[in-house]
């Protein structure tokens, strides 16, 4: 018995020494030793072997066709009034625009029938489909055993990922965040000053780019030179709470968020004495003006951190952008955005908070392949004169999507839990009666000025109607 | 993918939906998919509020009636047959079928699609759009944006145009009469990618 412990002792020792010798140290001075690099590139060959195969088995089986995220249905893209024009115009009686008629109804059935095949809201609050099969269980959806070979590659990828990879993140996370709370509980007993500054984000860094190798996560970042300076905003897509990990990893910003309890709370509250982050109370974030005040007062301060926030307020799953709310373009200052874009066939950093709770997420993260994601950091923006915040966000929004060649949705991500808004009918409804009502006024009020009426006239003022 | 005969062999009764319905087997799959993404609660079948959830249905202004013809009277919910048999109605008509004389009539004809779409306006379904359920259909469509007169004028209107029987009502042969024109194909179907 004593024998097994001390063999198991001497592993422990063995097992330490190579982590902080081989990920921490390097971490802590920005050097890659590219054994991630070799990792992905030997994963890369991998997969594209096991999707080969793959094809290979489904030519033999003449099996389905592949199922591509792209869509099921072929929608007509007309506006209403093309699409109940083009209904009319067959109609007997030539009504030249105006009036209703029985066939409208086919219109607003057709696009009622439409969305409950497809519709363009919820497909946005499940995960990516990938085209082809990525050697994970999870995203085992419409695959079969095509060959043994296969079946002992993926076999071997569950050992590989449960049993060396995750204990090895599960290491490297834990030691990552313990050193982020005793790191900054003493770099807050220091005096301010501009050692403190430097130091505060050293041991920030440090310990966000351990957390990442916790993740395997590579991520390569574009046009650093329109990097967030202080004194500005950052705004980023949201996919996960990833995202924060993935853009402290090459700067350092000051948080925004709710003030949380257990182990978050430690952690906001720790990290907050080494330098300043915005953290409300549930009941300030009620109150839209304190909120903006205390953002305004932290951006007008320019020896404080650049902050991050992402406007959409919860997570998409990366295949689209959904609409920013207006509060944090309403502020002022420079807005720098980022565009995230994660590669889904390493492993899928959605968070589906409906579906998973943080850990069963953080635990599926840390049994995926990689994390693997591009960052474009984006030209500054201001907001123009005689543009107001909802526009001045579209407006990033759209440079946002356009850069990680995301969708661009106006719909409100918060639809995930509430209902549609009751405005949202009244605007269609108003569509469809301007263009009913709107000729009928005129041809109304055009046959009584010419008193112009005759029994069989369809736009003679009916009995009752005088309200035209 | 290769796993079509797994999920096809999940569904109960699938050779009976596919042949009355027409779709093939890549379509009932994703129709099968769908299916179970808007039954959030895994029960396997759907009541009014999963489809409620759909956020552009929800935004239409005839969506309650749309999803109230997904349900017969007195049921309240759906399971994944009769789910996909009212979809078929909106399966493109098949040009190149052979008229076979015994076999009923395919469910996306164009007379069957022309009946879901009276049964929109029909909600007591007594085979006649009486006066007022054309009112309850426009004040569905026109919302508060007109006043009561000018929607009795348009309903008079339009009662005045189809009604040829003179019984106030509009029969669906009227109906059907009204609407010889219009290409029901097009505009009452949808078409599958793939």
């Amino acid at each position: 018995m004593e024998g097994a412990w001390e063999i198991a002792f001497v592993f422990f020792q063995v097992w330490l020494s190579i982590v902080v010798g081989l990920i921490m140290l390097p971490a802590m001075f920005g050097v890659s030793l590219g054994f991630t690099d070799i990792y992905i590139k030997v994963l890369v060959k991998t997969l594209e072997w096991a999707t080969l195969r793959i094809q290979r088995g489904q030519k033999e089986q003449a099996a389905l066709p592949s199922q591509s995220a792209n869509g099921i249905i072929e929608k007509d893209d007309g506006s209403m009034q093309e699409e109940i024009g083009e209904l009319r115009r067959s109609h007997p009686k030539n009504l030249a625009g105006g009036d209703f008629t029985l066939c409208d109804a086919f219109y607003f059935c057709k696009k009622g029938i439409e969305n409950i095949v497809e519709d363009q809201v919820t497909q946005r609050f499940t995960s990516e489909e990938l085209a082809s099969w990525n050697l994970l269980t999870r995203t085992n959806n419409n695959f079969c055993y095509i060959s043994l070979r296969l079946t002992i590659i993926w076999g071997l990828g569950v050992f590989i990922r449960y049993c060396i990879l995750l204990p090895l993140r599960i290491t490297l996370a834990v030691i990552g965040l313990s050193w982020l709370v005793i790191g900054t509980i003493l770099v807050g007993l220091l005096p301010s000053s501009n050692v403190k500054n430097w130091l505060s984000d050293l041991v920030h860094i440090t310990c966000y780019r351990i957390c990442a190798r916790g993740l395997s996560a590579t991520i390569r970042y574009h046009n650093k030179e329109n990097r967030p300076k202080k004194g500005g905003i950052c705004v980023a897509n949201h996919t996960s709470p990833i995202d924060i990990v993935i853009l402290a990893n090459d700067g350092c910003y000051a948080m925004v968020g709710q003030v949380h309890g257990g182990l978050m709370g430690v952690l906001q509250r720790s990290i907050v004495r080494s330098c300043p982050h915005v953290w409300f109370e549930r009941s300030e974030m009620k109150d839209r003006h304190a909120v903006a005040k205390r953002l305004k007062d932290h951006i007008a301060d320019k020896t404080k951190l650049p902050i991050l926030i992402f406007p959409e307020g919860t997570c998409i799953n990366n295949t689209s952008v959904m609409m920013f709310k207006k509060g944090s373009f309403e502020i002022g200052g420079t807005i720098y955005p980022v565009a995230i874009k994660y590669d889904p066939q390493f492993g899928d950093a959605f968070w589906n908070s409906a579906k998973y709770n943080m850990v069963s997420y953080l635990l599926r993260m840390m049994t995926s392949w990689a994390i693997v994601c591009n960052v474009w950091y984006l030209p500054p923006m201001t907001r123009q004169d005689g543009e107001d915040a909802v526009q001045f966000a579209n407006r990033v929004k759209s440079a946002i999507a356009h850069q990680g060649g995301l969708v661009d949705l106006s719909w409100d991500g918060g639809l995930k839990r509430e209902k549609v808004k009751e405005s949202l009918k009244e605007e269609q409804q108003k569509m469809y009666s301007s263009m009913i009502i709107g000729s009928d006024f005129n041809e109304a009020s055009l046959s009584l000025l010419l008193s112009v009426s005759s029994p069989d006239d369809p736009s003679a003022p009916v009995k009752g109607s005088g309200g035209l | 993918m290769g796993s079509t005969n797994s999920t096809l062999l999940k569904i109960p009764n699938v050779e009976v939906l596919m042949q009355e319905t027409g779709f093939s087997p890549a379509h009932i799959i994703r129709l099968h998919d769908r299916f179970k993404a808007l039954d959030k609660e895994g029960r396997g079948h759907l009541c009014p509020h999963d489809f409620g959830a759909i956020k552009e249905l929800a935004m239409n202004p005839i969506g309650d009636r749309i999803i109230g013809a997904f349900f017969s009277p007195g049921k309240e919910t759906v399971d994944f047959h009769t789910f996909v048999k009212i979809l078929a109605h909106f399966r493109p008509v098949d040009k190149d079928r052979p008229k076979e004389p015994n076999s009923p009539e395919p469910i996306n004809s164009r007379s069957n699609k022309l009946k879901f779409a009276f049964q929109l306006y029909d909600q007591d379904k007594d085979g006649k759009i009486s006066r007022d359920e054309l009112l309850q259909v426009l004040r569905a469509m026109l919302g508060m944006q007109v006043t009561d007169e000018q929607l009795e004028s348009i309903a008079d209107r339009t009662i005045q145009e189809a009604d040829l029987d003179r019984d106030d009502t509009i029969s669906f042969e009227e109906f059907r009469k009204s609407l010889e024109k219009i290409n029901i194909d097009h505009k009452m179907s949808i078409r599958f990618l793939r």
